[in-house]
C-alpha cells in the first residue's frame, strides 16, 4: 500500500491535509481529510463573563468573524431573557450579516476557486491562483475585489471595524447607520448588484460548457440541512431549522432552536481533531448532512429577491423535484446568495429603521443561551450556559465547515475513486481533490481554528501499512 | 519556481490564527492589483506552493500550538531575510494562548469527552495529527523576528506602509492614527 498526503491543502481556510492510501494494484482503499488543529475553545471560554463572548469568540475566524460575533450575540440575547431585539438593532446586525456574505462569497469564489474553473483543474500550479486571474483576467479579478470590498465597508460601518468589530452587544447594537454612512453604501449598490448577475452569468458560462463533468465531480448524495424563514423562504439571519432527505423528504422543518440538541450530535474519528455531526433520528452512518450554499438554496421556498430568486430556479431544474446534489453547483449556489445578499442590502439601506435610536433591550440573565445562524458556509450553532454571575460555565460551538466533515471526506473519496485509483498520482490529479474541497468553501479556520492554506500533503502506504512514498504538492518539484 | 529578476518575494502564513490578519492583508484593496506588480508570492496560502523557496520577506500570522507550527516557523526564518509577524495571535499568543490557563487534558477532554451532544468519547491520537504542546507560544520564543506589527488584527494601512517601506528598503515607521491595539 502507498500512502500520499497533501499537506497543505492550499486556496481553502486553515490547516489540513488529506492522506490516500493505494494497493498494490493502485486502488485507493482509504481517502481522509485531517483537521489537524486544535484550540481548545470550550474549555477556555469557562469563567469568562457572557458579555465578552461575542468580541472574544469571533477570534476563531477572521474570515467569517461576523457570523460568530452574530451567533453570539444571538445566544447572548437567550442568555438575557430577549427574544425579540429592537427593529433598529435587527435590521443593523441583518445589514452587516449581508456585508459579511458578500464580502465572504466574493471571496471564495474570486480569489480562492476561481483559478481551477478559469483555468482548469490541471493549470500550472505557479499560475494558478488569484494572481494569475489578476494577469489574465483585470476586470473580472477588480470586481471580485471590489465587491470583496464593498461587504467590509457594510460590515466596518455597521460593526465598527472591517474585521473583528464590536456593533453587535448582548440585547441589539451599539450604533446605528447615519445618513452620510447610508449614502455612501447607496453610491455603489447599483455596480454590486450588475457584477453579481454578472458573476452568476459567468459560472453558468462555465458550467454549461463542461456540464456532465461538472455534475458529476465529485458529486455525493447526501441531507440537507440549513435555517429557513417562517414561509420557507431563504434566510440568513434567524429562522427554523429544516433538514431534507435526498428524495426531497423533511426529516424535520421549522425546528426551535433550542431543542438543536436533540437533532444533532457528534461523533469524533481517532484521524481529525474536526467532529462529525449527524442527525440524532437516522444516526452516525446515515444522518450525516451538508450545509451552505447548496443546502440553503436547496432547502428553501423561494429567495425573497426578485433577481436571485429567477437565478434559483434555474439552478433548481437542474434537478427532477429532488435536491441538486452536484459539488461544484455549491459555487453556483454561493454567486446566487451573493446576489441575494447584494439585492437585501439595497432594501435595507432604504429602510429608515437603520436610522432608529431604540438600540438595546434589557432583561433578566437565564442559565442558557442558545444562537444559531448561517454563516457563508452553512448553519452555525453557538451554545453557552452561565451561573448567575453571568459566568459562563460551558460551551458548545458546531462551525459551519465541521457540519461539512463528513460530506467533504466523501466528495474527496469520490473524486480518489473515480480520477485516481488505478492511476500513477500526478500533481493535477492531486488538485482535483483540493478542488473538491473548495467547493465546500471550507473554513478550517474556525474548524478547528485556523485561509487558502489547508496544507494538502498527499501519503501513500503499502498494503502492509509501509510509508512507500510520500507526494508533496510543491511548486519546484511538482509531485 | 524561477524568481524573476528586481521582484521582492514574499511568503505568509498562518500559524494557530484566525486567518483575521491575512484578511486584512488583502484589506489593502485595490492595491493588491499594484502589489502584484512589484511584489511575488512564494507559499501563502493563496497560491498552491506547498513548501516555501528563497524569500525577502515572510509575513507570520499566528501563535506557536503544534509541532507543525514550529516546523513551519523555523522553515520560515530559514528561507526568509527578512521575518514580520503580525498580530496579537504571533506577539503573545494572542486568543490562542488562553488555553494555557488549563492543563492541555483539561482542554482535550472537554472538547472530546465531556462535551455536550457527543456519542462516543473520544480523543483523537492518530499519527497523522501533528503534536499539540502543552502551551501555546508566541513567534518569538521559537525563531527571531525582525518586525512586529500588533493589532487585532492590525491594520490595512499599517500592513501596507510596512510592506511598501521593506520593498523600497526603508525602515517601517508609521502615524498614530494607522496603529491600533485591538
Ligand atoms: S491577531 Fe487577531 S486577527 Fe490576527 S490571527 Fe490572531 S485573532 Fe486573528
Amino acid at each position: 500500500m502507498t500512502r500520499i498526503a497533501i499537506d497543505p491543502v492550499t486556496r481553502v481556510e486553515g490547516h489540513g491535509k488529506i492522506t490516500l492510501h493505494q494497493d498494490e494494484n493502485q486502488q485507493i482503499t482509504q481517502a481522509r481529510l485531517h483537521i489537524a488543529e486544535f484550540r481548545g475553545f470550550e474549555k477556555f471560554i469557562q469563567g469568562r463573563p457572557y458579555w465578552e463572548v461575542p468580541v472574544l469568540v469571533q477570534r476563531l475566524c477572521g474570515i467569517c468573524p461576523v457570523s460568530h460575533h452574530l451567533a453570539a450575540a444571538k445566544a447572548t440575547d437567550k442568555l438575557l431573557g430577549i427574544d425579540q431585539i429592537s427593529p433598529t438593532a435587527e435590521k443593523m446586525r441583518k445589514l452587516m450579516h449581508f456585508g459579511q456574505i458578500l464580502q465572504s462569497h466574493a471571496l471564495h469564489f474570486f480569489h480562492l476557486s476561481s483559478p481551477d474553473l478559469l483555468f482548469g483543474f490541471d493549470d500550472d500550479v505557479r499560475h494558478r491562483n488569484i494572481i494569475g486571474v489578476i494577469n489574465d483576467h483585470p476586470e473580472l479579478a477588480k470586481q471580485g475585489v471590489l465587491l470583496r470590498k464593498y461587504g467590509q465597508e457594510v460590515i466596518r460601518l455597521t460593526a465598527g471595524k472591517r474585521i473583528h468589530g464590536t456593533g453587535a452587544i448582548p440585547g441589539g447594537m451599539n450604533k446605528n447607520l447615519s445618513i452620510e454612512d447610508r449614502n455612501q453604501l447607496l453610491q455603489d449598490i447599483d455596480q454590486m448588484i450588475e457584477w453579481g448577475v454578472a458573476a452568476v452569468g459567468l459560472f453558468k458560462r462555465i458550467f454549461y460548457d463542461h456540464q456532465e463533468y461538472h455534475q458529476a465531480f465529485a458529486t455525493i448524495h447526501s441531507n440537507m440541512l440549513s435555517l429557513v424563514q417562517a414561509d420557507g423562504a431563504l434566510e440568513l439571519y434567524d429562522g427554523g431549522l429544516r433538514a431534507r432527505n435526498m428524495d426531497n423528504e423533511l426529516i424535520f422543518d421549522h425546528a426551535d432552536n433550542d431543542g438543536y440538541l436533540e437533532l444533532i450530535n457528534e461523533h469524533v474519528e481517532n484521524w481529525s481533531y474536526m467532529k462529525f455531526p449527524f442527525i440524532k433520528s437516522l444516526g452516525v452512518e446515515q444522518g450525516w448532512y451538508r450545509v451552505g450554499p447548496l443546502a440553503r438554496v436547496n432547502n428553501c421556498d423561494y429567495i425573497d429577491t426578485e433577481l436571485a430568486e429567477k437565478e434559483r430556479q434555474e439552478f433548481m431544474a437542474l434537478s427532477d423535484g429532488k435536491p441538486v446534489q452536484y459539488t461544484l453547483g455549491f459555487h453556483w449556489a454561493r454567486l446566487i446568495e451573493l446576489l441575494h445578499c447584494a439585492e437585501s442590502i439595497k432594501v435595507l439601506l432604504h429602510d429608515p429603521d437603520l436610522q432608529g435610536e431604540d438600540l438595546v433591550s434589557k432583561g433578566e440573565l437565564q442559565p442558557s443561551g442558545i444562537g444559531i445562524i448561517e454563516a457563508p458556509r452553512g448553519t452555525l450553532f453557538h451554545h453557552y450556559e452561565i451561573d448567575e454571575q453571568g459566568l459562563i460555565q460551558r460551551a458548545n460551538l458546531i462551525v459551519s465547515t465541521t457540519n461539512n466533515n463528513h460530506a467533504m471526506n466523501e466528495s474527496i473519496r469520490s473524486v480518489a475513486d473515480n480520477y485516481l485509483s488505478g492511476q500513477e498520482i500526478t500533481e493535477p490529479l492531486l488538485n482535483q481533490l483540493e478542488v473538491a474541497v473548495r467547493a465546500y468553501d471550507p473554513c478550517l479556520s474556525c474548524a478547528t481554528h485556523a485561509l487558502g492554506q489547508m496544507p494538502l500533503e498527499v501519503t501513500l502506504f503499502d498494503a502492509q501499512g509501509q510509508l512507500v512514498d510520500q507526494k508533496f504538492k510543491s511548486t519546484e518539484h511538482g509531485v | 519556481m524561477n524568481n524573476t529578476p528586481g521582484k521582492i518575494r514574499i511568503a505568509t502564513t498562518s500559524l494557530a490564527g484566525c486567518f483575521g490578519c491575512h484578511m486584512s492583508i488583502l484589506d489593502i484593496d485595490e492595491k493588491i492589483i499594484d502589489l502584484v506588480e512589484l511584489v511575488e508570492f512564494d507559499r501563502t496560502p493563496l497560491t498552491d506552493i506547498k513548501e516555501i523557496g528563497e524569500c525577502d520577506i515572510g509575513i507570520i500570522e499566528g501563535a506557536v500550538a503544534n509541532s507543525e507550527n514550529v516546523e513551519v516557523l523555523q522553515e520560515f526564518r530559514k528561507h526568509c531575510k527578512t521575518v514580520v509577524a503580525i498580530g496579537a495571535c504571533a506577539l503573545n499568543g494572542g486568543i490562542p494562548a488562553m488555553r494555557n490557563h488549563y492543563s492541555l487534558e483539561e482542554c482535550l477532554k472537554e472538547s472530546y469527552v465531556d462535551g455536550m451532544g457527543l456519542d462516543k468519547p473520544l480523543i483523537p491520537s492518530d499519527p497523522e495529527l501533528p503534536m499539540i504542546l502543552n502551551e501555546v507560544h508566541p513567534v518569538q520564543d521559537v525563531v527571531k523576528v525582525d518586525y512586529v506589527l500588533p493589532g487585532c488584527p492590525p491594520t490595512a494601512d499599517m500592513i501596507w506602509d510596512a510592506l511598501t517601506a521593506l520593498i523600497e528598503g526603508r525602515e517601517p515607521s508609521f502615524s498614530l492614527d494607522e496603529v491600533r491595539y485591538d
